[in-house]
Order: structure tokens, then C-alpha cells, then sequence
């Protein structure tokens, strides 16, 4: 159980929103204008969807909690002795703690590689391709969304990491001095930086298909202000482009690396698994991703086990949510300047 | 730095349509020409070419020669980007970058043009343009507020501010007007008298007293029929046009019998 695809905050498409309608209703000192048949209708549907998915988040949040209590009331002691793969750790807390490390670094990794060959990808469908070639483009990425995880899993692990993994020793020998490269590389390329390579092919799709309709976006107006001054292509796009489009970038990756957060088959087959706070990305048996964790030990968890399980998805859950509370403010800070008034 | 403007045989084509067909005319050098005519006889069009704009839209074209000084900016090894820099644009709508303040809004042509100014040649560049705007008492405490948060006809001035600061030879204005009150029309017309005497100004009205009152030249176009090109009827003295034009399609569209 993951919270990847919390619905209502799946970040706005699109240029920035304009104030949804439903909460200008009814402020004070408005009159109240009444809606008849169909209208009324739509109100109480939009209303009520708006609802339901409080519910459902709620309700998912609920079940966390109380399912983990268990786990997090548990004395320390008895925990590890009734679960057996704690892996050493000496509480709940420190084994957590490397698992959510693991997630957000992979994550990280994935967006870091993903975002700038989207937006570039975005770019050239919306502002280069001939209209054509952009068409067939933009489908052939929408493709990339459809291959389910189990595919990118067995791909990643049978063909990508044996055809990487001399491009990860090279690394290893020539930037060994930089952290994330150090350590004796893993000769099966099962690592992190296997994981992050296809997690950003995986997220790839959503953040080009975001940012490419709000970049389709752009007001003509304004792309013929910044040519009309003498704006060459590029120029036009760092002016008028990509401003407007500030905030649906963000947006768009931040619901990559949400589903990157909490992707699992992809990342329990290709990763060998470690419980450590490592930076190491080109060596095997340093991270864990909680998502891929889950899923390998629920199926012979005892109940305790499954709810120091879900006592994790409850922290999955959170970052998550935090992930997306964050990208809303950052997208809020410059709301006067998103070109929306 | 004003300069003159001499076109030729010109045919303008969106695709296969032909918009706009055989142009000629000189527009002198420090002087305000008008562009009159009823909707759809291809005035913005013909202004779009004059600083290489209509060709960004896809499909668009042009036959024959727009020279500035004696230079066809339709010359084979001709930027486009080059003419854009010398031939300044105002646009109908006010179209301030939404995301810019008003004071990066200002040098934004600036920045692109030549990279590197310093704070206070900055500084300096954006009071002279705000003021040459008319616009530089009502915005100079908020010059860092968004250049959006500006009324209208404050917006439209922007937007000369910024056409002007790049210090450009010609000015084109396709009804810069139409979207704004009489008083900050008034303010705009005013800014035009004042402006000719350093620029080039073409602009486009659907206001007869307008090019009355800001106009040296008035040219005035008109439509066959739909889906013929639009031609130039007769270019004159503004005087002569609004009093004793040659051509009685002219004077029947000044005296508003059509149009
Ligand atoms: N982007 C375009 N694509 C195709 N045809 C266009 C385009 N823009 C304008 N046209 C056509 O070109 C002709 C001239 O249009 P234009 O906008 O130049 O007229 P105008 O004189 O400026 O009219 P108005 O006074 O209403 O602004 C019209 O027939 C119009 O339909
Ligand atoms: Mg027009």
C-alpha cells in the first residue's frame, strides 16, 4: 500500500490554476445567486468528488496508523525478536530510518536524471519538432507510460545493468574520489544508479507529457513580445517559455518523483538490497527503498511483521504527502508574477 | 536614427492565401504614418512585415522587397532576428511579461540584445524609457511590483518603455489604442507626437480622429471582396486623405458611408 497516487495531490496541470470556483462560493458579502436543474446538479457532483476523495485519504491515512500501531507501541525488544529481518537495527526507528534514505535517494536520483531530458524532450515537441515529427514524438513518450513496472523490472535487470556496468566500473575507477562513486563497484551493476536510471525512464513520460501541454500553453502574446524585441528561439523560450511555465515544471516533476517514490517492482528486481545510510551509488547491498521492502517481506510476515510493514508505508505515506505539500508552496511563493491575473 | 521605409511589389500569403497584394509605398523617416481600413484588409498583416514578424507564424510568406535605408530585410543573408532588434513592436493587447517586474520588463530587450549592463547603466536606462513612456511617475516606488499589476493603458505604456529602450530605428504600433481609455489614449498620442521627432512610427488605427490628430501620412487599404487580398488604395498627407482624397472609396470610408 503506497501513497503514490494520492488523488488530491496530484499536482495541477497546466499553467497556474485559477482559484476553483467552489471557494469563492458563499464568502461574505456575496450574493448568493441560486443555482437551478443542471447547475445545482453539477455543484453538489463537483462537490461531492471533492469530498470523496478527502475520504479515501483519510481513510487510507486511518488505516496506516491504526495497522502500524502495533508495530510503533511495541517495546523495542520484543519487536526484534518477534520480526525477524530488523536486520540488526535496535528499533523500529533505526530501521526505518536507512529506508527512507534509500527511497528518497533513489528518487532523487531518478528526477535528477529525468526532469532536464524531459523538459528538454517538452521543448523540442512544443518549440522545435516540425508538427509532425512533434505529433509522433509525443505519442511514442505516452508509450513509455504504458509499459507496465514488471516489464522496466526484468528490462532493467537482464539488459540495462550488464550493459551499464563497464560504464559504472569506468566511473568508478576515474571519479572513485567523489562519494557517490566510491567503493568497490558491484560487477552486476545491481545498484542504485541502475535503479535511478530506470526510474527516471519510468517517470520520464509524466514529466514530459506535464510540461509539454503547459509549455503548448504559453500565451502567443508573450512569445511574440520577446520575438518582436529581437528574441532568437532559445532566447524567446528563457523569456516567455519557460517563466510561464515555472510552476507547471514543478508540478510535473514533482508528480515523478512521487510515483518514483513509490515504485516497487522495478526497484526489487534490479536492486541488491542493504539497510545502510550509504551514499555508495555503484555498490551492491548498501540501499533499500521502502515501497521494494514491503513488497519483499510481506508474504511470510508474521503480524507483528506486517505492522512494522505498514509502519513504514505509514512513513512512505508522509513523505509523500510532505513531497507534494512542498512543491504547492514553492509553487505559491511567486504568485503574483505566475501571469495568472 | 530614424530611417526610411520603402516597399515594393509586395505580396503577402498566409499558406496559399494571399492576404495581401501589391504594396508599395515610402514611409518617410521621423514621421508618424497611419494605417487605416476596414477590418480584415490586411493592416496588421503588412505591419508584421516590416519587422519579419508574420513569417512566425507557420506558413506565412512574402514576394517582393521591404528595404530600411536601402537594405531588402528580405535579402537572402538578412537575420531576421537583426530586424526584429532595429524595427520595435507594440502590440494590441498589452503584453508585459507576466513574470517579470515592471523593471526587468523594461531591459528585457535590453538583456537580450546586449548581455551585459551595468546596475546603474540599468538603472539609468529604465528611468529614461519610463519617462519617455510617460510612465515613470505612477510606477517609480514599485518597480519591482509584477509588470500584470499595471492597469491597462499603464501596461500598453510598458510596453512602449520597452520597445523604445532597446533604441530601436522604426516603431510599429497595430492599434495600441484599442483596449484603453480616452485619457490614456490621449497619453499614448501625446507620446507619439513626442517620439517622431527620434523614430520611425507606423501605426495601425481603427480611430479616424486618431490618425487625424498623431499622423503626418495616412494610407488607406481596403478589401475587394472576402477571400480577396487586401490592397493599398492611396497614400497621402493626412491632411489630403481626410479632406480631399483622390480615390472615392477612400472618402467613402472616411466619411463612414461604409466600413
Ligand atoms: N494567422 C493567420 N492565418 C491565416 N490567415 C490570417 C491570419 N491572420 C490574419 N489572417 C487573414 O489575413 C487577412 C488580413 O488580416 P489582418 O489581421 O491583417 O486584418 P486587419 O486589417 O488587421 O483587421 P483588423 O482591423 O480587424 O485588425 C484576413 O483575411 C485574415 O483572415
Ligand atoms: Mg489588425
Amino acid at each position: 500500500m503506497t501513497s503514490t497516487q494520492s488523488p488530491p495531490d496530484a499536482a495541477p496541470v497546466g499553467p497556474p490554476p485559477l482559484a476553483p470556483p467552489a471557494r469563492r462560493r458563499g464568502r461574505p458579502g456575496r450574493v448568493r445567486v441560486r443555482d437551478r436543474g443542471m447547475s445545482r446538479a453539477f455543484r453538489w457532483l463537483a462537490t461531492g468528488a471533492g469530498a470523496l476523495i478527502l475520504v479515501v485519504l483519510a481513510a487510507v491515512a486511518v488505516f496506516l496508523v491504526v495497522k502500524a500501531w502495533p508495530a510503533i507501541t511495541e517495546p523495542t525488544d520484543q519487536l526484534v525478536a518477534e520480526v525477524p529481518w530488523l536486520h540488526g537495527a535496535s528499533s523500529l526507528l533505526s530501521f526505518v530510518g536507512p529506508l527512507i534514505f534509500g527511497t528518497v535517494l533513489a528518487a532523487a536520483l531518478a528526477l535528477l536524471i529525468a526532469t532536464p531530458i524531459a523538459l528538454g524532450i517538452a521543448l523540442f515537441i512544443s518549440h522545435y519538432a516540425p508538427r509532425r515529427l512533434a505529433a509522433g514524438l509525443g505519442y511514442v513518450v505516452d508509450l513509455l507510460a504504458a509499459i507496465p513496472s514488471v516489464v522496466y523490472g526484468l528490462w532493467g535487470g537482464l539488459v540495462l545493468a550488464p550493459f551499464v556496468q563497464p560504464v559504472w566500473s569506468w566511473l568508478g575507477e576515474t571519479l572513485g574520489w567523489i562519494p557517490f562513486f566510491s567503493g568497490d563497484v558491484s560487477p552486476t551493476a545491481r545498484v542504485l544508479l541502475t535503479v535511478g536510471l530506470v526510474l527516471a525512464v519510468m517517470i520520464l513520460p509524466i514529466i514530459t507529457a506535464v510540461s509539454r501541454e503547459v509549455f503548448l500553453q504559453t500565451p502567443r502574446l508573450h512569445e511574440e513580445a520577446a520575438l518582436a524585441l529581437g528574441a532568437t528561439r532559445w532566447e524567446m523560450i528563457r523569456t516567455a517559455v519557460l517563466p510561464f511555465a515555472r510552476s507547471g515544471i514543478i508540478s510535473a516533476a514533482m508528480l515523478g518523483l512521487g510515483r518514483a517514490l513509490g515504485e516497487t517492482m522495478a526497484v526489487l528486481m534490479i536492486l541488491s538490497p542493504g539497510f545502510l545510510y550509504s551514499f555508495k551509488l555503484l555498490v551492491a547491498g548498501q540501499q533499500q527503498t521502502i515501497a521494494a521492502n514491503i513488497a519483499a517481506q510481506f508474504a511470510e510476515a508474521s503480524p507483528m511483521s506486517v505492522s512494522a510493514l505498514i509502519a513504514t508505508g505509514l512513513a512512505l505515506f508522509v513523505i509523500t504527502l510532505f513531497v507534494n505539500m512542498t512543491a504547492r508552496w514553492i509553487v505559491s511563493r511567486r504568485k503574483d508574477f505566475s501571469g495568472a491575473n | 536614427m530614424a530611417q526610411r521605409i520603402d516597399v515594393k511589389d509586395l505580396n503577402i500569403y498566409y499558406g496559399d492565401f494571399k492576404a495581401v497584394a501589391d504594396v508599395g509605398m515610402a514611409i518617410e523617416p521621423r514621421s508618424v504614418t497611419a494605417f487605416i481600413g476596414p477590418s480584415g484588409c490586411g493592416k496588421s498583416t503588412f505591419l508584421r512585415t516590416l519587422n519579419r514578424m508574420h513569417e512566425v507564424i507557420p506558413g506565412a510568406h512574402v514576394e517582393g522587397t521591404v528595404a530600411v535605408d536601402g537594405v531588402d530585410l528580405y535579402g537572402a543573408d538578412v537575420d531576421p532576428v537583426a530586424v526584429r532588434r532595429q524595427v520595435g513592436m507594440v502590440f494590441q493587447r498589452p503584453n508585459p511579461f507576466p513574470t517579470m517586474s515592471i523593471e526587468e520588463n523594461v531591459l528585457a530587450g535590453v538583456r537580450l540584445n546586449n548581455k551585459r549592463i551595468s546596475k546603474s547603466d540599468a538603472a539609468d536606462l529604465v528611468e529614461v524609457s519610463l519617462r519617455s513612456a510617460n510612465l515613470w511617475t505612477e510606477v517609480k516606488d514599485r518597480l519591482n511590483r509584477p509588470g500584470s499589476g499595471l492597469s491597462g493603458g499603464q501596461q500598453q505604456r510598458l510596453c512602449i518603455a520597452r520597445a523604445i529602450a532597446v533604441k530601436p530605428q522604426v516603431l510599429l504600433m497595430d492599434e495600441p489604442c484599442s483596449a484603453l481609455d480616452p485619457i490614456s489614449t490621449l497619453a499614448i498620442e501625446d507620446l507619439i507626437s513626442e517620439l517622431k521627432s527620434a523614430y520611425t512610427i507606423v501605426i495601425v488605427t481603427h480611430n479616424m480622429q486618431q490618425a487625424a490628430r498623431v499622423s503626418d501620412r495616412t494610407a488607406f487599404f481596403n478589401l475587394a471582396g472576402v477571400g480577396q487580398p487586401g490592397r493599398l488604395v492611396e497614400i497621402d498627407d493626412t491632411g489630403t486623405i481626410f479632406s480631399s482624397p483622390r480615390e472615392q472609396a477612400t472618402e467613402d470610408y472616411i466619411s463612414g458611408r461604409f466600413g
